[in-house]
């Protein structure tokens, strides 16, 4: 009767595989997140609007602006953030490899670091050269 | 040797069909959608980064994702990313008034997710426009 009322397979109950009770959390932030990108997208599709048909010289003036520098920067970092948990739960529900899943893991968080890292010194770099 | 299980795993853990098996409706393919915006969106921040890094270097490679991002190519491009991410956005609401606790009754959900879909669309729509008058 008790293997009848759980979901769990055999192997991950004798591993001691289980929740790893940081599940909650998880969806928080990712409303928290939510939440947060709404204001910021709707910033960030008036700047690339800004951007429609400006030459350089008038571009770089109004990407390196405070206002428009950090508005990107909120809005990369939150995006970033939100996208590399969003991508951890399509990972966990679809490989399933014993080997694949943690490495598919790490791949995300390190995409994640280096695509904020990047585009958040782009970012800068816009505001201070 | 032991016996083969009396009730092979199979039996003993409940199973669920599988997603071909099911009927289209409005909340499955808003969901699926939202999904895969998000993944577009994830490999979209490549564009993001690319015109960054152009428009953070020399006149020339300015000019250089200008005219990338111009071409009827880079502009059909843009018009997708446009489209997903105003999906993606009126996703996000969706999932933010259902975590209000509202909109789970037979017609509202399946208009909020109609809804999501010809939301973005007019976003988009309009703000194609605009940046059409604007340009």
């Amino acid at each position: 009767m008790t293997q009848k009322s759980t979901f769990r397979t055999p192997r991950a109950r004798v591993k001691y595989l289980g929740a790893a009770h940081s599940g909650a959390h998880h969806a928080w932030m990712m409303r928290l997140s939510t939440f947060a990108l709404l204001p910021l997208t709707c910033a960030f599709v008036l700047i690339v609007l800004s951007l429609t048909g400006r030459d350089f010289q008038s571009a770089r003036i109004f990407l390196g602006s405070p206002i428009v520098a950090i508005f990107m920067l909120l809005f990369v970092g939150v995006g970033v953030y939100h996208m590399t948990q969003g991508m951890q739960v399509i990972i966990e529900d679809y490989v399933h490899g014993e080997r694949v899943k943690p490495l598919a893991l790490m791949a995300n968080i390190l995409f994640g670091l280096l695509i904020g890292a990047a585009l958040i010194y782009a970012v800068m770099r816009l505001s201070f050269t | 040797m032991a016996k083969p299980s009396p009730s092979p795993l199979e039996q003993r853990r409940p199973l669920s069909p599988h997603l071909q098996i099911y009927k289209w409706s409005p909340t499955m393919a808003a969901s699926i959608a939202h999904r895969f915006t998000g993944a577009a969106l994830y490999a979209g921040t490549l564009l993001l980064a690319f015109y960054l890094f152009a428009a953070a270097g020399d006149d020339r490679s300015f000019d250089f994702a200008s005219a990338l991002f111009s071409s009827w190519l880079g502009q059909l491009v843009l018009l997708g990313y446009t489209f997903v991410l105003m999906l993606h956005v009126m996703g996000g609401l969706r999932h933010a008034i259902w975590d209000a606790g509202k909109g789970f009754e037979a017609k509202a959900r399946d208009r909020l997710s109609v809804g999501s879909f010809a939301g973005a669309a007019v976003l988009t729509v309009l703000l194609w426009i605009v940046s059409f008058v604007i340009r």
